[in-house]
């Protein structure tokens, strides 16, 4: 992993989506870029497909409520959520990490299954724990919770210890 | 026989596999639709065991959560104590003493080597091969006695610490896992000796769940899955983290993605962990085991009960509050364990708990491809491509 890669990743995804980018952060040898979510399809398939670039690899897929972090909040115009994708370039040997903010009256994004197969599950599960609706997603269900659960257990509103659904969970009308 | 040939190619019949069935060595259900013995659709399910690992992360402190890290991939806890606190060490942007690095490498290597040892035992018992589960768990208990001895539990190991380790290695580890590298290659020979060119083994692994190269990188397959089919890729290669770059050793890629394949990959890994640790033993430094940081680490128990500040310190670091606190930002952090990449995405807002703890699990990743693996082969074929990805049941749903 060197950082020299890291300037022309930025240029190369800034000269292509000039207005898209928001933020871009270099910490600790990881390299961060944040964009608008209206580029984040056509930007996937580019950083995938690019011969300099070549991220052929999504090692996951991710999503952090931001609601109890005021100074994120205020940066990224109060969107609750934030869409993470953690890409690796096993030619490059490059990672790099794309953030995407996505506001809570518009819960929806563009599902990157048809660009690696391996997002299908890991959409699935951000939906899951997150509520986050992902478009054109081949089958977007849930994947750890009970299929008729109510509310999403890994947003910061839902209480740690539940709220009171291990007492009321009815086994026998579950149509497993 | 049916002489009816109606009753062969008639309607799919609806197959259900699990949650509770031997071969699935954890809590996981496969509904599988078949046609005669042919599988036409797979269909998994899973969630049997979800325990909110990631939302606990919420709400303990970044020491406390190492325990929760042990229940992840059970066959391997100390990898997983090893790739968590590397996570946070990153985030903390601290170097541990080299001593620790090296204790910490050779743990995680025989963890690796106990993990092959029971997926090969289970591997092997779903197609019928007794004799090599004995084989393999009887290694593997010489192993658990040296993590015992070492961390004090078997299984819960929870041996690593933000900064260091619980404590340094007794006397007499040395001599033990010596003795261990000395014996295991023996098994691992009769096991060759009993599977490799064995001809039901070849039949029922060889050309069974074939995952191309190129397939494998789309399903995001990493260890010796990814390597199974081709593709050379290793973290501890690509990536050197701690101090692997200091071992000389080999990574062993197979051809075909097929069972057999992945069976050998994970059989010369064995091999090669063991070449590590032989190195790290002969290099293994003298000195301290854990940062000179006593906001970071806690103090010795001469300063703690002898001094003021030492009491300070471990107080501080006990309370619930002012532990280790890292300044706000995020890493992710990954690392080679058994059955590949397994990352941790930590999110810091500055505090003593993280904000957000994201577990990257490869037997999740692995599990998704199971219907491509499984579609149009025989329903035997299941349980061997089942076991060949070595899903585990607390990993998988965390």
């Amino acid at each position: 992993m060197s950082e020299q890669h890291h300037p022309l990743v930025v240029q190369k995804i800034q000269e292509k989506y000039p207005d898209a980018v928001l933020d871009v952060a270099d910490a600790r040898g990881e390299l961060t870029v944040t964009v608008n979510k209206d580029v984040i399809y056509d930007l996937m398939a580019f950083l995938k497909n690019d011969s300099e670039l070549t991220y052929n690899f999504l090692a996951d897929v991710t999503a952090v409520d931001y609601s109890l972090m005021e100074d994120t909040l205020m940066k990224y115009d109060y969107a609750r959520f934030m869409l993470v994708y953690h890409l690796l370039s096993t030619e490059k040997k490059q990672r790099l990490r794309v953030k995407v903010p996505v506001h809570e009256n518009e819960l929806s994004i563009p599902s990157m299954a048809s660009i690696w197969k391996v997002a299908n599950w890991l959409e699935r599960e951000t939906y899951d724990m997150f509520g986050i609706i992902f478009e054109n997603h081949p089958d977007l269900r849930r994947i750890l919770m009970p299929d008729d659960y109510e509310g999403y257990p890994l947003r910061k509103d839902y209480p740690l210890r539940g709220r009171g659904e291990r007492e009321t969970f009815n086994f026998e009308q579950q149509n497993l | 026989m049916h002489k009816d040939p109606d009753r062969v190619s008639g309607e799919p019949m609806t197959l259900n596999f699990g949650p509770q069935h031997p071969a699935t060595h954890g809590t996981l259900r496969i509904v599988v639709e078949l046609d005669g013995e042919t599988v036409l659709k797979a269909t998994p399910h899973l969630g049997y065991l979800h325990t909110g690992f990631e939302k606990l992360g919420e709400h303990h402190d970044y020491n406390q959560y190492i325990v929760v890290t042990d229940r992840m991939n059970y066959l391997s806890p100390l990898s997983n104590n090893f790739g968590y606190v590397l996570a946070v060490e990153k985030l903390l942007d601290i170097q541990v003493p080299k001593r620790c690095e090296y204790i910490r490498v050779i743990l995680a290597e025989l963890s690796r080597i106990a993990d092959h040892m029971v997926w090969l035992g289970m591997g092997a018992l779903d197609l019928g091969a007794f004799t090599i589960m004995l084989y393999g768990f009887a290694e593997r208990e010489k192993l658990y006695s040296i993590f015992e001895k070492t961390t004090g539990a078997r299984l819960t190991t929870s041996y690593t610490r933000v900064g260091g380790l619980m404590r340094d290695i007794y006397d007499g580890f040395e001599e033990d896992v010596r003795a261990f590298l000395n014996s295991f290659p023996k098994t691992l020979k009769e096991v060759h000796t009993l599977l490799t060119r064995n001809r039901i083994w070849m039949d029922r692994t060889k050309e069974v769940g074939v995952v191309s190269a190129e397939d494998a990188i789309d399903y995001g397959f990493t260890g010796p899955c990814l390597r199974a089919s081709g593709v050379d890729w290793d973290l501890r290669k690509a990536e050197p983290y701690s101090c692997y770059e200091d071992f000389e050793f080999d990574v062993p890629i197979g051809a075909n993605g097929d069972v057999y394949d992945r069976y050998l990959v994970r059989m010369e890994e064995m091999v090669q962990s063991g070449r590590i640790i032989r190195q790290a033993l002969d290099n293994l430094p003298d000195g301290p085991v854990n940062v000179e940081d006593y906001k970071i680490s806690l103090p010795t128990k001469e300063d703690a009960y002898g001094n003021i500040e030492g009491l300070i310190h471990h107080f501080k670091i006990i309370m619930d509050g002012h532990g280790v606190q890292p300044p706000k930002g995020e890493v992710y952090c990954a690392t080679e364990s058994p059955n590949g990449e397994l990352g941790f995405y930590i999110v810091s807002d500055g505090s003593g708990k993280a904000y957000r703890i994201r577990i990257r699990p490869p037997s999740f990743i692995h599990f998704q491809a199971l219907p491509h693996m499984i579609e149009g082969g025989m329903v035997s074929d299941i349980v061997a491509v089942l076991g060949s990805l070595n899903i585990i049941a607390g990993e998988l749903d965390r």
